[in-house]
C-alpha cells in the first residue's frame, strides 16, 4: 500500500515538474549526463522487479461443486512469484553449485540393481532433461545462451527503431537523421548510453529467463532454494527499507528542522537537544537494543502476531522505524543550517514586510528552497541503508531470517565459509546484486547532487 | 576559551541524563524484567517462583522510580532506575545477567579493540588524504576521473565483503596471515595485520572521496588565486595554502571518532576473532544480555560526547580565527 | 619613443559553459607605458577582470586564452613554459583583487604571506625576510608593524587587509601591477585613503600599473590613460584628460549622462536601454547597436573598423570612420558628456515642492524619535549578555508626504538597521516610530499586520529578494492577498498587470521566474512588488548599489517618476552620494548609530558642518578630470558599535578633535529649521 502511495506521490512530483521551467531545469541537466541516465535506467529495473514482487495476491483454490464461496490458498504471492514460476518451486534438495547437475554432497543412492553407492546424485531439476549430462551440459547452455543472445538483439533492433522513429517525429527530422543523431551523441539526451544499458538489461533478463528455465543459474542454497530467484526477491526488501525508512524520518527531519532554523530561540534549543541525544548513541547498537526489546515484546505477546510472516513484517517495519529515528538527524542538521539561512534571504523578510504568517512563510518560501537538499541526501542515504541492511542482519538484528535479503544470504553463506570446496555461489549472487544496485544509486547520486546543489553550477 | 571548554562539558551533562532516560526507557518500561526474565528462563513451563528468583539475583525486583516500601532517602535509591541507570554515571556498569562484572570486562577488552581500530584511524587518515590529495592535484584529468570512479565504485562494496574478500585470499589462499583469533604481547602483530589493512581499504572510497570535495572547495578559493599570482607553483599552493585550509574540516570531522575508537568495530572483530569490545557487544547481543548492551550503549554515548567536545577544542587548536576570538 | 612595458595584441578569451563558449575577451589590444597608469573601465560582465587574469594566465579552469599575443617587455608571456611564468608572477607582474576579505589565506599569518612572496622570487632568507616584511607592512601605512605581521588576516579590517594584499604585491618591486576593482568592497573613506596609498607607491618605485575599475571617479583620479570595455572589446582608448572632456563612443557618453549628482537633480537621468548582449554569439555589427541611440543600418550590419580620431584616441564606431579627423567633435550628432557637468545645467528645473518650508505645520507622515536597536553579545559560562551592540543609538527622523529623505553613511554605521526597525522586522530596543500618528512599536499581531500596506521595504540585492521559486505573478500577488488588497482572483491579475506596466515591464513578463530577468529588471519586480499593497511610504535599502551605473538610472528614474505620480514618501539608505544629490530632499548622515548631521539636500551637500560630513564628501572620487579637491583624509577605520568611543563617537578620527571631544556626546546645534548638527565645534556659536 505504501508503495503505491509513493508511486503516485512520484507522479504527481513529476506532473507539477513538468509546468514549472525552473523545476524542470534540474532534471533537465540530470537527463543530460550519460551516468546519470545508465544508472537510472539500472535503477529502474531493480525498482521494476521490487514493485512487481510487492503486488501480492492469493491464488484461489479451485472451487467446490456445493460450495459458493471462493477459498483462498493461506500462501500470500505476489506477480513476481508467479512470472517466476518454476524457479520458485523447484526445489532441490541442498547445496548445488550453479548450473550443476549434480548435488553438492555425497548422498547414498539406491542403483535400480539394488545396490547402494555413496555418489552425488542428480538434481531433480537443474538440467534435468540431459540424457548425459556429463558430455551434452556444456553444449546445451551454449545453445541455450545463444537463442538468448539473439532474442535480445532482436528486441534491441525493435526497440532502437522505435526510438529512431519517435525521435524523428519528435525532432521534425527524418530517420537517418535521427539515427545519426542518436549515432554520433548529438542530441541534448546521452541515447547512446541510454541504448546501450537497456541493451545489456535486455540481454541479462534473456539469458537469465532461458537458463535459469532449466539450470539454477546461481546454485542452490542449504534447503535446495534457487539463490538467482533468493536474490531477486531480495531486492524488494533491500528496496523496502530505503524507502520506508525515508518515509519515515522525513516528516521528522522537515519539520522539526525547518521549525529550528526558522523559529530559532528556545524551539532551536528543544530541538536541537532532541537531535544531538539521539545522535549520540551509536546507531548499531541503538538499532540492536531496540530491535531486541522488539523481540523480547513479541515473544512475551506471542497471541499478537499469528503468523511468520506477519510477525517478519512487524519487524522490518520496526526496523525501518528504528533506522528512521537514527537517520534524521543528519537531515535534520542540515535542514536547519538552511533554514536558518533563508530566514535572513531578503525575500522572507519582504514576506514578512507584508505581514505573512509564520506558517505561509514555510510552506511557500522556505519548503520549495530546501527541497534540492531533502532530494539529495534521499538519494545519498539510500545507498547506505541498502548497506546497513547487510550488516544489521549479519549482527542479527536485521530483518527477520525468514525472509529473504541479501544479508540474510551473506549470512547463511558465511557459516559454510569453512566448508572445502567453499560454497560461494550465494555470496557472489549477494554480492553481484547488492553491488550492482549500490554502485547505480551512488552514481545516480552524484548526478542528482550535481544538478540541483545550487553551489556546483 | 577555556569557558568556552567549561560550557560544552556542562552542555554534555544534559545529554547524557537524555541517554540514559532513554535507555532506562527503553529496557526497563517498554519491556518489563518479568518478560527478560522468562527469555531467559525459556518461555514455557516457567514457574513464577522461578521468574521471582531470577530478578532477586539481578536486582531487578525493585520497583521503577520509587520505592514507596522503604525507609527515607531510600525511596529513591533503592530502585531500579537508581541502582541501574543512575549508577552508570559514576561507570558503575553493575554485573550482567549472567554474573559477569562488566566493567572489568570492559577494562580487559577495549585494549585489544585498540590496537585494531587506532591504527585503521590513522593509517587510513593518512591514505585517505594522500589519495584525495592526488585526486586534488590531477584534477579535471583522467587520473582523477579515474580516481573518482574507483571511490564510488570501492563506497558501494559492503563492508562484509571486504572482510570475506580479504580472508579468503590473504589467509586461505596465500596462507600469509592467521584467519583469526588473539594474542597478547607481539605474538598480536601477526593478527592486527590482516584486520587494519581490510579497515583502511574498506574506507578508502568512502574517506578519499569526501576529502577530495573538501580539497576541490578550497581549490576554488580566492586566496588560492592570491598565492598562484605570487608565482608559486602548484604544489606549494596545495601543500602550503590548500592542506592546511582543508586540514581544519578533515581534522576535526575525524577527531569525533578517536573516543570512539575504544568501542571497537562490530562486524570485523567478530570476523577475526579478536576479543574487543565489538566482538564483546555482538556476543551478548547474540545472547539477549541487556545488562551488557545497556552498558555499551551508555558508554558509546559519552565517548562520542567526549568526541563532540574534543572537537570543539581541536578547532580551537587548529582554527586560529576561534583561538583568538 | 620607448617601446610599451606590456603590449597586448588581439587578445581572444573563450569560457566554456556547457555546451557554448562565451567569448569573455574578443580581440582586445592595448599597450603599458612605463611609469603609467592606464585604466580598463567597464561594467561587470565586460571582460575587464578577464582579460588581467590572462595576462598572468591565471584564467579560471573553464577559461582559455584562444589567440592573441602578450608581450611584457618584449618577452611573449603566452609562449612561456609555465615555469618560467611563474617567476613573472609576483616578480614582474603582480596582482591585487577585489575581495580582500576572501583573497588573503586565513590560517596564515599576513608575515608569513608577505614573506613567502620573498623566499618565492628573492635570495633572502631568515633575518632578512622578517626585516623587508616589516619595511613592506610600514610602507604600506600599517601601523605597528611588528606586532601585527604576527596576526592573521581576520584580526585586519577590510581596508588593511587591501593594504596587506598590496604589500605583498609590491614584495618584488614589480614592473607592472595588476589592481583589479582594488576599492570597489571599501566603504569611501576607506577607498580614498587606499587609493592614495597606490598612487603614492606608483610615483615612488615607477612601476606600471593596469586599474581596472567601473567607477569614472576612480579611474579620473587615478589613471593617465583610459580603455573603455564593452561586450568584451575595447571600444575606446584615450588620455584621461581627452576622454574626460571629450569622450567619444556613445556608450562612454551615455556612461557620462547617466551617472547621477547635484546637476541633474529634477531631470530624468540618461538611460542606455537594454541590456548588454550575450557574449556566446558570432556578432555582424557593433556591440552596442542596438542600444544606441545614434545606431543606423550600417552598425547592424558591419563590424565597426578601431579608429584613431585623434593621437591617442581611438574609437571602435562607424560614425568617426564616416566623418574621420577633420570633423571636429563637437559637430558629432551627440551632445552630452561628462565634460559638461555643473556648468550647462545649472538651473535644475524645480521639484514639486522643492522651494519647500521644511514641513512645519504639517504632520509628518513617519515620526521616529530615539529610535535604539541593540544586539545583546553573549560572553561567558552562561552566556550571560555581557553588552550590547549598539547598531542603532537614538536615531530621530521624519518623513513627510512625497519627500525623499536619504539616510547616509558608511557600511556598519546602522542604516539598514534603522529601516527595518521602522518597518519593525527588527523589534526596536527603545524610542517610538509613529506611522501618520500611530504608535507602531506597541502594536502587535494583527494589529501590525494591518499597517504594513503603508510602509513597504526595497531591497539592495535584487537576487535574493525574490524567492527564485515563485513565478513573477505569484511573488506580486503575495502581498496584496496577505494585506487583502484585492479580494477576486482576476482583479488582482489585472492589478498585477498594472503594477508591471508601472514598472515599465510587459505584463507577460508575470508568467516567469525571476532568474530568467536581469537585475534591474528584478529590482523593478521587487518595486513593482512593494507598490502592490499601496503604500505611503518605501524604505528603500541600497536599491541600486548592486548594479550597473547605466541600469542604476534606469532605476532611479523610475523610483522618481513614481513618487511624482503617487505622491510616495521614500526614505533612501544608501551610502551613494551622488545620487543622495539627485535624489533626495533631506539627508541625515548617519556614524555609528546615530545622526550626526542632517539637513535638506543643499545645506548639507553645499555646506556641510560636521568634519565627517566634511570628509565623506570630500572623498567621494570626481568623474572628471579637471577637478582638484582638498580630500580630507580620515584616519583609522569605523569603530565597533558594540564599543564606540566615549565622548563623541567621531573623535578619534576627526581633523578637527579637541579634548572636549573626548568628555561627552555632543548635543543638537541647530543652525535652520532644517540643518542640525551634533558637534562641539559650533557648540558655543
Amino acid at each position: 500500500m505504501l508503495l503505491f502511495l509513493l508511486l503516485a506521490g512520484v507522479a504527481f512530483y513529476a506532473w507539477r515538474v513538468r509546468r514549472r521551467e525552473h523545476l524542470l531545469q534540474p532534471w533537465r541537466r540530470l537527463m543530460r549526463s550519460r551516468s546519470g541516465m545508465a544508472s537510472a535506467v539500472v535503477l529502474l529495473a531493480f525498482v521494476a522487479v521490487g514493485v512487481l514482487d510487492s503486488l501480492h495476491f492469493r491464488l484461489p483454490l479451485e472451487r467446490q461443486a456445493n460450495n459458493a464461496e471462493t477459498h483462498y490458498s493461506p500462501e500470500v504471492l505476489s506477480v513476481f512469484d508467479l512470472l517466476a514460476g518454476p524457479l520458485r518451486k523447484q526445489l532441490e534438495k541442498t547445496y548445488s553449485a550453479p548450473f550443476a547437475v549434480h548435488l553438492f554432497t555425497k548422498e547414498t543412492i539406491e542403483l535400480p540393481g539394488g545396490k547402494q553407492t555413496r555418489d552425488f546424485p542428480r538434481l531433480k531439476y537443474g538440467g534435468a532433461h540431459l540424457r548425459d549430462p556429463v558430455a551434452d551440459r556444456a553444449a546445451d547452455i551454449a545453445v541455450t545462451a545463444a537463442t538468448g543472445a539473439l532474442y535480445a538483439l532482436v528486441l534491441c533492433a525493435v526497440m532502437t527503431a522505435l526510438l529512431v522513429l519517435w525521435l524523428a517525429r519528435r525532432r521534425g527530422v527524418s530517420p537517418g537523421a535521427a539515427w545519426m543523431l542518436i549515432r554520433h551523441g548529438h542530441d541534448e539526451i546521452p541515447w547512446r548510453t541510454l541504448l546501450a544499458t537497456i541493451g545489456l538489461l535486455i540481454l541479462f533478463v534473456c539469458l537469465a529467463a532461458l537458463l535459469s528455465a532449466k539450470y539454477h543459474l546461481l546454485g542452490t542454497d542449504k534447503v535446495g532454494q534457487d539463490v538467482f530467484y533468493l536474490a531477486l526477491k531480495s531486492i524488494r526488501t533491500g528496496l523496502m527499507i530505503g524507502t520506508l525508512t525515508t518515509l519515515v524520518m522525513l516528516p521528522f527531519a522537515l519539520l522539526l528542522g525547518i521549525m529550528a532554523g526558522y523559529f530559532r530561540g528556545w524551539v532551536d534549543d528543544v530541538i536541537q537537544y532532541t537531535y544531538t541525544t539521539l545522535s549520540s548513541i551509536p546507531g548499531v547498537l541503538l538499532i540492536a537494543a531496540a530491535v531486541l526489546i522488539l523481540q523480547v515484546y513479541m515473544d512475551s505477546n506471542q497471541e499478537m502476531f499469528d503468523t511468520v510472516a506477519a510477525r517478519a513484517d512487524i519487524r522490518l517495519l520496526f526496523l525501518c522505524i528504528i533506522l528512521g529515528v537514527t537517520s534524521w538527524t543528519g537531515l535534520c542538521r542540515l535542514l536547519r543550517g538552511e533554514a536558518l539561512k533563508l530566514r535572513e534571504m531578503e525575500f522572507i523578510q519582504a514576506a514578512t514586510a507584508f505581514g505573512v504568517g509564520h506558517f505561509r512563510i514555510i510552506a511557500r518560501h522556505i519548503l520549495p528552497n530546501v527541497m534540492h537538499i531533502v532530494l539529495i541526501s534521499i538519494v545519498l542515504d539510500f545507498s547506505g541503508l541498502v548497506l546497513a541492511e547487510a550488516v544489521l542482519s549479519y549482527v542479527g538484528v536485521g530483518v527477520d531470517p525468514s525472509m529473504q535479503s541479501w544479508g540474510n544470504m551473506i549470512n547463511g553463506a558465511r557459516l559454510e565459509m569453512a566448508r572445502e570446496p567453499m560454497v560461494w555461489w550465494s555470496l557472489l549472487a549477494a554480492f553481484v546484486f547488492m553491488f550492482v544496485l549500490v554502485l547505480s544509486a551512488n552514481l545516480f547520486s552524484d548526478r542528482v547532487r550535481d544538478a540541483f546543489d545550487p553551489r556546483v553550477r | 576559551m577555556i569557558q568556552y571548554i567549561i560550557r560544552r562539558i556542562l552542555y554534555a551533562i544534559p545529554i547524557l541524563i537524555g541517554v540514559n532516560l532513554i535507555t532506562f526507557a527503553l529496557f526497563f518500561v517498554v519491556n518489563t524484567p518479568d518478560n527478560m526474565a522468562r527469555i531467559h528462563l525459556g518461555m514455557k513451563h516457567v514457574t513464577p517462583e522461578a521468574v521471582a528468583k531470577w530478578k532477586h539475583e539481578r536486582g531487578y525486583d525493585k520497583p521503577l522510580l520509587w520505592n514507596g516500601a522503604a525507609q527515607g532517602e531510600k525511596k529513591a535509591t533503592d530502585t531500579i532506575f537508581f541502582e541501574k541507570s543512575v549508577g552508570m554515571f559514576a561507570f558503575d556498569f553493575g554485573r550482567s545477567d549472567e554474573g559477569r562484572d562488566i566493567a572489568y570486562d570492559i577494562r580487559t577488552r577495549m585494549w585489544p579493540s585498540l590496537a585494531i581500530a587506532l591504527p585503521v584511524f590513522v593509517i587510513g587518515l593518512a591514505v585517505n588524504v594522500t589519495f584525495a590529495m592526488l585526486m586534488a592535484f590531477f584534477r579535471a584529468t583522467y587520473v582523477d576521473l579515474a580516481g573518482v570512479v574507483l571511490c564510488v565504485a570501492m563506497m558501494s562494496i559492503s563492508g562484509l565483503f571486504y572482510i570475506i574478500g580479504g580472508q579468503y585470499l590473504v589467509s586461505k589462499l596465500l596462507h600469509l596471515t592467521p584467519i583469526s583469533g588473539f594474542d597478547g604481547g607481539f605474538n598480536a602483530l601477526k593478527f592486527i595485520v590482516l584486520p587494519v589493512v581490510i579497515g583502511v581499504v574498506a574506507g578508502i572510497g568512502t574517506g578519499a572521496r569526501w576529502y577530495r570535495t573538501i580539497f576541490l572547495e578550497e581549490t576554488s578559493r580566492d586566496y588560492v588565486r592570491t598565492a598562484r599570482a605570487k608565482g608559486l607553483s602548484e604544489l606549494s599552493v596545495l601543500f602550503g595554502h590548500v592542506l592546511k585550509n582543508a586540514m581544519i574540516p578533515i581534522l576535526t570531522g575525524a577527531v569525533v571518532v578517536i573516543p570512539l575508537l575504544f568501542m571497537g568495530s562490530l562486524i570485523s572483530e567478530s570476523f577475526f576473532g579478536i576479543p574487543g569490545l565489538g566482538s564483546y557487544t555482538i556476543d551478548a547481543i547474540n545472547a539477549q544480555d541487556f545488562a551488557i548492551v545497556r552498558a555499551m550503549v551508555f558508554l558509546g554515548s559519552v565517548l562520542y560526547i567526549v568526541g563532540l567536545i574534543l572537537t570543539d577544542i581541536s578547532y580551537t587548536l587548529v582554527d586560529p580565527r576561534i583561538r583568538l576570538e | 619613443m620607448k617601446s610599451p612595458l606590456l603590449q597586448v595584441e588581439n587578445l581572444t578569451v573563450r569560457i566554456d559553459s556547457g555546451k557554448t563558449q562565451v567569448r569573455a575577451v574578443d580581440g582586445v589590444s592595448f599597450s603599458i607605458n612605463r611609469h603609467e597608469t592606464f585604466a580598463l573601465l567597464g561594467e561587470s560582465g565586460c571582460g575587464k577582470s578577464m582579460t588581467a587574469l590572462s595576462l598572468m594566465r591565471l584564467l579560471p579552469d573553464a577559461g582559455r586564452i584562444v589567440s592573441g599575443a602578450v608581450s611584457l617587455d618584449g618577452q611573449d608571456l603566452l609562449a612561456l613554459p609555465e615555469i618560467a611564468m611563474r617567476s613573472v608572477r609576483g616578480e614582474r607582474i603582480a596582482m591585487i583583487f577585489q575581495e580582500p576579505m576572501n583573497s588573503l589565506n586565513p590560517v596564515m599569518t599576513v608575515g608569513r604571506q608577505i614573506a613567502e612572496t620573498l623566499l618565492r622570487h628573492t635570495g633572502l632568507r631568515g633575518e632578512a625576510v622578517q626585516a623587508r616584511v616589516l619595511e613592506l607592512l610600514d610602507d604600506v601605512g600599517i601601523p605597528d608593524a611588528k606586532a601585527r605581521c604576527n596576526d592573521y588576516p581576520f584580526q585586519f579590517s577590510g581596508g588593511m587587509k587591501q593594504r596587506v594584499m598590496i604589500a605583498i604585491a609590491l614584495a618584488c618591486e614589480p614592473d607592472l601591477l595588476i589592481a583589479d576593482e582594488p576599492t570597489t568592497a571599501l566603504d569611501v573613506t576607506i577607498q580614498a585613503q587606499v587609493l592614495d596609498l597606490l598612487r603614492r607607491l606608483q610615483r615612488e618605485r615607477g612601476m606600471a600599473v593596469l586599474l581596472i575599475s567601473h567607477d569614472l571617479g576612480v579611474v579620473a583620479g587615478m589613471a593617465q590613460r583610459v580603455a573603455v570595455m564593452y561586450a568584451g572589446e575595447i571600444v575606446e582608448t584615450a588620455d584621461r584628460g581627452d576622454f574626460f572632456a571629450h569622450p567619444k563612443h556613445p556608450y562612454t557618453r551615455k556612461l557620462f549622462a547617466s551617472l547621477p549628482g547635484a546637476a541633474r537633480r529634477g531631470q530624468q537621468l540618461e538611460i542606455i536601454r537594454g541590456m548588454v548582449p550575450r557574449l556566446d554569439q558570432e556578432f555582424s555589427g557593433c556591440r552596442f547597436a542596438g542600444r544606441c541611440d545614434s545606431a543606423w543600418e550600417r552598425c547592424h550590419t558591419t563590424i565597426p573598423e578601431w579608429v584613431e580620431v585623434s593621437s591617442g584616441h581611438g574609437v571602435r564606431c562607424h560614425l568617426f570612420a564616416a566623418l574621420r579627423v577633420s570633423t571636429p567633435s563637437s559637430a558629432l550628432p551627440l551632445q552630452g558628456g561628462g565634460c559638461e557637468t555643473g556648468a550647462a545645467l545649472s538651473t535644475p528645473s524645480p521639484l514639486q515642492g522643492e522651494g519647500w518650508d521644511g514641513g512645519e505645520g504639517v504632520a509628518p507622515l513617519l515620526q521616529v524619535d530615539g529610535l535604539k536597536v541593540h544586539f545583546p553579545i553573549h560572553k561567558g559560562l552562561f552566556k550571560r549578555v555581557a553588552g550590547q551592540v549598539m547598531a542603532v543609538d537614538g536615531v530621530s527622523l521624519a518623513i513627510h508626504s512625497g519627500r525623499t529623505l536619504a539616510l547616509v553613511g558608511e557600511s556598519g554605521c546602522g542604516k539598514t538597521t534603522v529601516g527595518k526597525g521602522i518597518l519593525q522586522l527588527l523589534r526596536p530596543t527603545a524610542g517610538s516610530v509613529r506611522f501618520a500618528g500611530e504608535e507602531l512599536t506597541r502594536l502587535q499581531g494583527a494589529a501590525l499586520r494591518a499597517r504594513r500596506a503603508n510602509f513597504q521595504i526595497v531591497f539592495q540585492d535584487p537576487y535574493s529578494s525574490l524567492d527564485p521559486r515563485m513565478r513573477v505573478a505569484d511573488i506580486i500577488e503575495e502581498g496584496m492577498m496577505a494585506l487583502g488588497a484585492a479580494a477576486a482572483a482576476s482583479e488582482r491579475q489585472s492589478q498585477v498587470d498594472c503594477l508591471l506596466r508601472q514598472v515599465g515591464l510587459s505584463p507577460d513578463s508575470k508568467y516567469r521566474y525571476p532568474h530568467e530577468f536581469s537585475g534591474g529588471q528584478r529590482q523593478r519586480v521587487a518595486i513593482a512588488r512593494a507598490l502592490g499593497v499601496r503604500p505611503k511610504l518605501i524604505i528603500c535599502d541600497e536599491p541600486t548599489s548592486a548594479l550597473d551605473v547605466s541600469v542604476q538610472a534606469q532605476i532611479l528614474n523610475l523610483l522618481k517618476g513614481l513618487q511624482d505620480e503617487l505622491g510616495l514618501a521614500y526614505l533612501f539608505i544608501t551610502h551613494n552620494l551622488a545620487v543622495v544629490e539627485y535624489f533626495a530632499h533631506e539627508v541625515a548622515v548617519m556614524y555609528l548609530g546615530r545622526i550626526v548631521e542632517r539637513g535638506t539636500v543643499e545645506e548639507v551637500m553645499r555646506a556641510p558642518r560636521h568634519p565627517y560630513t566634511q570628509a565623506l564628501l570630500s572623498a567621494v572620487p570626481a568623474a572628471d578630470a579637471g577637478s582638484s579637491r582638498e580630500i580630507i583624509r580620515l584616519a583609522g577605520d569605523l569603530p565597533s558599535p558594540a564599543n564606540p568611543p566615549s565622548g563623541c563617537h567621531f573623535h578619534p578620527r576627526c581633523p578637527q578633535a579637541m579634548p572636549a571631544c573626548r568628555e561627552s556626546y555632543p548635543a543638537e546645534v541647530v543652525f535652520s529649521a532644517t540643518h542640525s548638527v551634533h558637534c562641539l565645534l559650533f557648540a558655543g556659536k
